[in-house]
Order: structure tokens, then C-alpha cells, then sequence
């Protein structure tokens, strides 16, 4: 066993200790075909309670997008990224020759499954914001990858944006039913149903 | 009998639990033929609440062998994170607000460990006022510091109640591992066997004389089982099995049967207001709140242990002046 198994083990026991990560599978199984993921993101643990919320042998192969200047800047954060998480690093900047959308694209096409949050930043007001383009383009170019809507539900209390140690509370990730880009479907319409697709997976409050 | 007080504490306390696992496993099979005997369409609700309260003696019976296996430092550490487990639920239904992060912090990271240290240390004086004098105290002050004024008693009682309720109560149970009786050393795990066992067969009792005797149930709102008729008989039945047991206490036969008696109302007691708490927030059993899918509700199961514990172990440490 590796460190970064044993680091991978320690972040789940954490994340399970903590938040108790229970994986909802209300609109397909969780088995092992290529998906992009889909979520609403209100915290920097989003990710990590997906991961642990995910059977152990989909983990290996279901990949985080981290912004590469941030998540490279130090040794260990490059290294949990690269050696545990197995992140796909994407520049922030936006340069003219080339696509931002490249790794990503590259990472589908040998296999992999995605984690996206598509609003882009973290919100932390009750709905999700509009979701930005990159989730059709993806559905554009890859039509066999299923894509899975989820909900993070309650993390927000978990860890509030500012704060840095988190408090115990249980939290759920809700999946749903796949999605799929109609033939001929409008960018913004696709976008609009993706993201209602996500909302609607939340869990009522009584 | 003199075999048995030949016996050294360890033996004593291994052959309970082989007579208690062994019993259990009667009762479960038994319950498991009577299921496949009949179809229980209309008593289905109550017959469900008997499997319930079943597993939950299993629960107890396999954590306090385990508390008993591990030692009191190790029990102490075992309470601890149920203690952490149960406030995690409770706090989870309670809807705090951002501003209620440092003091959940409080309440998880300083409070909950220094109690069960304390606890660990049989600092009892300590251990008695720490959370009612110095916590009670401390929470709000964190509280106002965050600068939130909006329902702020209501959100200090919240998290107030839970930290007594998850955090002091059940801190009893391996305080009472600790308690030193004379001429009783090493067999405190009997002391708390003896709580654990009288809660339990009082939730049972309670819900079969439910089923039975049918009352008008006190707090319909609440509780439709629950009466005042069938929480007696619950007590009532449970304290005589408490006398019954008094040669594995430091207790004369009558004292067992008060101190059953009051442990066992107490935790009946005790399962009757958290069921008034899951009703205000909306939900049948604590755990996840999407929790159909099988979340454990852990503190559904240690409930009536949180409440009966501290009465039962002060008015046996004031009684006895230990």
C-alpha cells in the first residue's frame, strides 16, 4: 500500500467521521460506466464527500477538475491532487490558442469518469447559479458518457465559506437520473435542464 | 450461588454475558418464527416497533460487552465517540446558522473530549459541574461573540440541550464503569449491565403493554403508544427484574428494586421526549433525513441510556456516598 492509498483512506475515514457521506442512488446504480458527474457546489468539500460517497472501486477511476495554479502552487497540494485524487488540471486563465475544455476532453477519451460543478464557483444562496457552457460541450462531443446529476445536500453547515475547521453534521449526495443532450437542443435549454435536473434531486425539508 | 461467588469478577461478568447472549438469541428466534407464522397487516406498526426495540438490545448488549472488553480506559474512549455520533445526528436536525460555527466547534472539539477526560480521570466533583456551570456559560459568550443576535436564545437552547443531552447524559454511562463501591472493585461493568439492562426491558414492556392494554394515549400528538398505564407496567416490570438481579450490585434486594425502578422511568421517560424533539423537526427516527435508506439512527437507540444514566447515577452516588 502506497502513502497515497494511506492518505486516501485517512480523507474518506474524515470525510465518513465528519459528515457520514451517504451516497443516495435514486436514479441509476452506481456501476463502473464512463459518466460525468454533475453537482451543485457550496463548499471546498463538495468533492471530497462525492469521492467518499462513491463505492471504493469507482474511485480510481472518477476524476476532480482542480484549477492548476492553485492546486500545483505547493508540493503537497500537488501531490494529494495528483497522487490521491487523480485531478484533472485545468488552467484558469483563459489563453486564445488554446481550449480550457482540452484536458478534460483528453481525460474522457481514455476512459475516465468526470466530477464537474458547473456553476463555476461556490454559492452559497439557496439555489445554484446558471451553469456555464462547459457541460454541453462536453455532452456535445460525448454522447455515450452518461451524465449524472447530484445533489450535495446540508454541506454548507459543514464548512461555511471562511471558515477553515469543519463541524460534524450529516450530509447526503443525492444521484440522479442520467441526462441526455437531445439531437438539435439549445445550448441554454440543455444548460436550464441540467441545472433543474440537479435541483430537483434535493432533499425535501419538512 | 457459592460456585458462582467463588468465581473470580472476570469469570462472573463472561458467564453474564454468555447467559445474556444466549437468551437474546432465544428471544430473536423465536420472534423470527413467529414473523414467518403470520401476516401482520393491521398489528404491523406495533410488531415493527418490537423488532426495533429487539435490535436495539442487541445494540446495547454487544456495546456494553464491548465497553466490559476494552477496559475503563477504553469504554471511556468507546462512550466518547457515541457521545460524538449522537450529537452529529442531533445537531444535524436542528437548524443552526452560520454564526453557530464556533460554538458547534465548541461543543464538538473541547467539550465532548475534556468531559469523557474528566470522566477517564474520576474527577467526579469536576465531572458532575462541568458542563451545567462552566459550558452553560461558555456557549453563550462564544455565541454573542460571533455577532448574531437573530433567535439567539432559541439557538443557544438548541445547541445547550443537545450538548446535555448527547454529551452529559451519556458520559454517565462509563462514569458508572468508574464508581467505587466498597468491597465491589472491578465490577462496575455489573453496575451499568444493570442500568442498561432495566432501560431496555422497560422499552419493551412499555410497547407490548401498549399493544395490549390499548389506553388512550396521553400525548396523542406525540406519542400514541404511549400511556400512562403502560409506562408504569414498563417500570414496574423492569424494576422487579432489577430486584431480581441484585446479586450482581452493590445493592440490597429492595434498594435494587427503587433504583430499577427509577432508572427504568426515567429512560421510558427519557424516549417519550425525544419523541416530542423528532416530531418538531419533522422526522420518525433520528439519523439522515433523507434516512429511508438505512441511516442508523443511533440516537433513537441510546436515547432513554442519555436520560436515565445521570439520575440514576447520582441518586445512587448521594444514596450510597460514594
Amino acid at each position: 500500500m502506497t502513502r497515497a492509498d494511506l492518505m486516501g483512506l485517512l480523507l474518506n475515514f474524515i470525510a465518513r467521521l465528519i459528515t457520514g457521506a451517504q451516497g443516495h442512488w435514486k436514479g441509476c446504480p452506481p456501476t463502473a460506466e464512463q459518466r460525468i458527474y454533475f453537482a451543485n457546489h457550496q463548499s471546498h468539500l463538495d468533492w471530497v464527500l462525492i469521492w467518499a460517497a462513491l463505492p471504493k472501486d469507482l474511485r480510481s477511476k472518477t476524476r476532480p477538475i482542480a484549477a492548476k495554479d492553485y492546486w500545483t502552487s505547493t508540493p503537497f497540494k500537488h501531490w494529494i491532487t495528483r497522487e490521491v485524487f487523480n485531478a484533472v488540471y485545468v488552467a484558469r486563465q483563459r489563453t486564445d490558442d488554446q481550449d480550457p475544455l482540452e484536458p478534460l476532453v483528453e481525460a474522457l477519451r481514455q476512459g475516465d469518469s468526470l466530477v464537474i460543478f458547473p456553476e463555476g464557483t461556490r454559492s452559497n444562496k439557496g439555489d445554484p447559479q446558471v451553469f456555464k457552457s462547459g457541460l454541453y460541450h462536453l455532452a456535445e462531443q460525448f454522447p455515450d458518457v452518461q451524465l449524472v446529476p447530484a445533489w450535495i445536500d446540508n454541506v454548507q453547515r459543514v464548512m461555511p465559506k471562511g471558515e477553515v475547521v469543519p463541524v460534524p453534521i450529516l450530509c447526503t449526495v443525492t444521484f440522479g437520473a442520467p441526462i441526455k443532450l437531445e439531437p438539435d437542443e439549445d445550448k441554454r435549454l440543455f444548460l436550464d435542464r441540467a441545472r433543474s435536473a440537479v435541483i430537483g434531486l434535493r432533499p425535501r425539508v419538512n | 450461588m457459592g460456585a458462582l461467588r467463588r468465581l473470580t469478577p472476570d469469570e462472573q461478568v463472561g458467564l453474564l454475558f454468555l447467559i445474556l447472549f444466549g437468551a437474546l438469541l432465544l428471544v430473536t428466534l423465536g420472534a423470527s418464527l413467529y414473523g414467518l407464522r403470520e401476516r401482520h397487516d393491521e398489528g404491523g406498526d406495533a410488531w415493527q416497533r418490537f423488532i426495533r426495540d429487539l435490535r436495539a438490545l442487541w445494540v446495547g448488549t454487544v456495546l456494553f460487552w464491548l465497553a466490559w472488553l476494552s477496559g475503563p480506559l477504553g469504554s471511556t474512549i468507546f462512550f466518547g465517540l457515541f457521545s460524538f455520533l449522537a450529537l452529529r445526528e442531533f445537531i444535524t436536525l436542528q437548524h443552526t446558522r452560520r454564526s453557530d460555527h464556533r460554538t458547534l466547534i465548541l461543543a464538538f472539539f473541547i467539550v465532548l473530549p475534556l468531559q469523557f477526560l474528566i470522566v477517564g480521570l474520576r474527577r467526579f466533583d469536576l465531572f458532575t459541574v462541568f458542563i451545567p456551570v462552566y459550558v452553560f456559560f461558555a456557549v453563550p459568550v462564544v455565541s454573542a461573540l460571533a455577532g448574531d443576535p437573530h433567535r439567539f436564545l432559541e439557538r443557544n437552547a438548541k445547541i445547550q440541550w443537545g450538548i446535555v443531552v448527547c454529551v452529559y447524559g451519556l458520559s454517565h454511562a462509563p462514569a458508572l464503569l468508574l464508581l467505587e463501591f466498597e468491597d465491589y472493585e472491578g465490577r462496575g461493568a455489573f453496575l451499568l449491565f444493570f442500568l442498561v439492562v432495566v432501560t431496555a426491558i422497560a422499552q419493551v414492556v412499555q410497547e407490548l403493554a401498549s399493544r395490549w392494554l390499548r389506553r388512550r394515549p396521553l400525548a396523542r400528538q406525540i406519542s400514541r403508544s404511549f400511556s400512562f398505564r403502560s409506562w408504569f407496567v414498563g417500570a414496574f416490570v423492569a424494576a422487579w427484574f432489577g430486584a431480581a438481579m441484585y446479586w450482581i450490585t452493590p445493592f440490597k434486594a429492595g434498594q435494587a428494586l427503587v433504583v430499577a425502578f427509577i432508572a427504568a422511568a426515567c429512560g421510558t421517560l427519557g424516549e417519550f421526549v425525544m419523541k416530542a424533539l423528532k416530531r418538531d423537526a419533522g422526522v420518525h427516527q433520528w439519523g439522515n433525513r433523507a434516512g429511508v435508506t438505512g441511516a442508523v439512527g443511533l440516537l433513537d437507540r441510546i436515547a432513554p441510556l442519555c436520560f436515565a444514566a445521570p439520575v440514576f447515577f447520582h441518586s445512587v452516588r448521594w444514596y450510597f456516598q460514594v
